[in-house]
């Protein structure tokens, strides 16, 4: 045998191939959530078929949410409707809703794993392209357009051609401060966002076995910023130690028998790649990035390399960042620790380790942004609420927040950010806002000392 | 959904590369929950300034160019899965876009909304940059059937995946064939 892991769960998957075209795909679960389902929804009604299983279907509302007062009336009118639109269609078609004072609402890929619905050997998509997160479970997991979230409501299938195989092994031991979002953005740095594009992605190698789910998660959910379509982890016994217990894990003896399933759940010695890259874990630092994709991204003491095509040096004008420079003492008036990548309780506990006892400072605006009600419960049940308090740090309720500049959280035009987010794109967290992304640690640094500094010192 | 064969128009010319998502539509203007409109928002950010003025450098304004085919530089549509972004272009009256790489998940949506993504190599698209610049009444004739382009009479292929080729000929949907097969699904998921 010589399958990788990625064709053990796609080939168990494959409805039916069709001659010179693409594979009938089925899919495990089906994320939905308030911005990418409105029209899918639609187009069932439009042409009046039936959702095929609503039971296989997980909807929550997360980019268009406010973080303050989630009990109060949405204010913003289109955001409101498209919250209510999707309330409406989950009523009408059984589908279930995690809805804003849900204990179980969230970022959608916070709580799919948290909760225990990602599991091992499932086909996962949802109409967003961070959906690559769930594959840190050992998941086929990808995001999909709201053409195929109509296709999976209405089949449970997509019409798929199955990616490349690409294998990326990080090996030995990780320096000080460096955290799985420097690993990813090493990657990517070292990739391009095109390098991915046409494959999935197996992480392999002793760095991602001694990495946490949490951890995990924060590099398969990168996955899609080298073009990949999704990344994946074979499940070990972190996997199976995180998922017991969960609320919608199985339970005992249908667990013990799953997680025998999910031991053959790994790609075999000789397994082929199409392609496959060997990192050092040595020459991995804290990261940062400079320009306007996450592939911009350098040793966090480095400096900035210098460009020559005319993409870049936009880049670098939109930024106001100089070939030759370094980001260090880079004032900072903006701090956003939250997003899909970055907002699991692991983050926010090296945040607080790090900020106990200092203060941010004056000219920061530091915002702390849990992944779901159940992450936000944990910072208060661990006491960390009052470590960011007493620091200066205000913490919001769940959502994407200024992620993505879609509901109130945005960055005002000019002002840099750092931002433990997926996304340094022109304007993404506010029209004319300027992001640099890097890690917890070094987010918390930057808001304590109000500018870019260096944790190593 | 609407057919594409033969097109034959002039092209507006985008060449700068990583065009994610959120510049060909900004989160901001996904708060719709309908198909329409959402070309009167296309690079937003790059079409207006912040007060709302026209920015007369972008090429969208101005009137030298025009058609219904754009040209943009390598790695274009990354970033998020956002279908909006195909939604967009096709409202503002793109058929075909053509670069020398696209996006994954880009090049799906625009497939699945009538958009045909042709990828040619890297010198073709700086030669078809310069030929636009030349002259913006350059026409390009795009035969899908045939599976050419064809420019000054010089005549050049281009892959395209046989299904969705037949599926954009044809106006057919994925939706449509995965609903016929209902029953086989079924059956899958039983045994
Ligand atoms: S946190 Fe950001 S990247 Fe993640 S799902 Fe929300 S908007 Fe997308």
């Amino acid at each position: 045998m010589s399958n990788t892991l990625f064709d053990k769960i796609w080939d168990s998957h494959v409805v039916e191939r069709i001659d010179n075209g693409p594979n009938v795909f089925l899919i495990d679960k089906h994320f939905i959530h308030e911005v990418t389902s409105p029209q899918a929804f639609d187009e069932l009604k439009r042409k009046k078929i039936k959702v095929f299983d609503p039971k296989k279907i997980v909807a929550t509302v997360d980019h268009n949410v406010p973080t303050l007062n989630q009990h109060l009336e949405i204010k913003d009118e289109l955001s409101r409707n498209q919250v209510e639109k999707l309330k409406l269609n989950c009523i009408e078609n059984n589908i279930e809703l995690y809805d804003l004072g849900n204990p179980n609402q969230g970022i959608v890929h916070v709580i799919g794993p948290e909760l225990g619905i990602t599991q091992p050997g499932m086909t996962i998509v949802c109409g967003d392209s961070h959906t690559s997160t769930h594959g840190a479970f050992g998941a086929i997991a990808f995001g999909i357009g709201t053409s195929q979230v109509a296709q999976v409501l209405a089949s449970q299938c997509l019409l798929l051609n199955k990616p490349k195989k690409m294998r990326i092994n990080v090996k030995g031991v990780l320096n000080k401060n460096v955290t799985p979002k420097d690993v990813i953005l090493y990657i990517i740095s070292k990739l391009g966002t095109n390098g991915g594009t046409g494959f999935f992605v197996e992480y392999a190698g002793d760095v991602f076995e001694k990495m946490s789910m949490e951890g995990r998660m924060t590099v398969c959910n990168m996955s899609i910023e080298m073009g990949a379509r999704g990344g994946i982890i074979a499940p070990d016994d972190v996997t199976y130690k995180y998922l017991e217990g969960k609320d919608f894990s199985p339970k005992e003896d249908e667990f013990k028998s799953k997680v025998s399933i999910w031991k053959k759940l790994k790609s075999d010695e000789n397994a082929i790649f199409d392609s496959e890259f060997t990192f050092n874990a040595n020459d991995i630092f804290p990261m940062l990035t400079y320009g306007t994709n996450p592939g911009m991204g350098i040793k966090y003491n480095d400096r900035i390399p210098k460009h020559s095509n005319s993409s870049d040096l936009n880049a670098l004008k939109y930024m106001g960042f100089k070939s030759g420079e370094s980001l260090i003492g880079k004032k900072i008036n903006y701090v956003f620790i939250g997003s899909c990548t970055n907002s699991r309780i692991e983050d926010f506990r090296s945040v607080a380790n790090y900020i106990v006892n200092k203060r941010k400072a004056n000219n920061v605006n530091a915002l702390i942004v849990p992944g779901s009600q159940n992450v936000l419960n944990q910072i208060i049940d661990e006491g960390l609420h009052d470590i960011f308090e007493q620091s200066g740090f205000k913490i919001r309720q769940p959502g994407c927040s200024a992620c993505l500049g879609m509901n109130e959280d945005k960055i005002p035009p000019g002002e840099l950010c750092i931002s433990t987010s997926n996304r340094n794109f022109e304007g993404r967290q506010g029209p004319g806002s300027r992001t640099i992304l890097s890690s917890p640690i070094m987010a918390a640094a930057a808001a304590i000392h109000g500018k870019i500094t260096d944790i190593n010192e | 959904m609407s057919k594409i064969r033969i097109i034959n128009s002039t092209a507006v010319p985008l060449p700068i590369e990583n065009i994610d998502t959120d510049q060909i539509i900004p989160a901001r203007f996904l708060k719709a929950t309908s198909k329409l409109n959402f070309g009167e928002n296309l690079f937003r950010d790059w079409r207006f300034s912040s007060n709302g003025k026209k920015n007369k450098d972008f090429v969208l304004n101005n009137n030298i160019f025009s058609g219904n085919i754009l040209i943009v530089g390598s790695n274009f549509g990354c970033g998020s899965s956002r279908e909006h972004a195909a939604w967009a272009i096709k409202d503002y009256g793109f058929d075909v876009v053509i670069s020398s790489f696209f996006a994954d998940i880009f090049k799906m949506n625009a497939l699945n909304n009538n958009i045909l993504p042709i990828q040619v190599s890297e010198k073709l698209l700086n030669n078809i940059f310069n030929l636009i610049y030349k002259n913006p009444s350059q026409k390009f004739k795009i035969d899908l059937p045939n599976q050419n382009i064809k420019i000054n009479e010089k005549l050049i292929d281009f892959d395209v995946d046989n299904y969705k080729k037949m599926c954009l000929i044809n106006g057919y949907d994925d939706i449509d064939y995965l609903i016929s097969k209902k029953d086989l699904i079924k059956n899958f998921i039983n045994n």
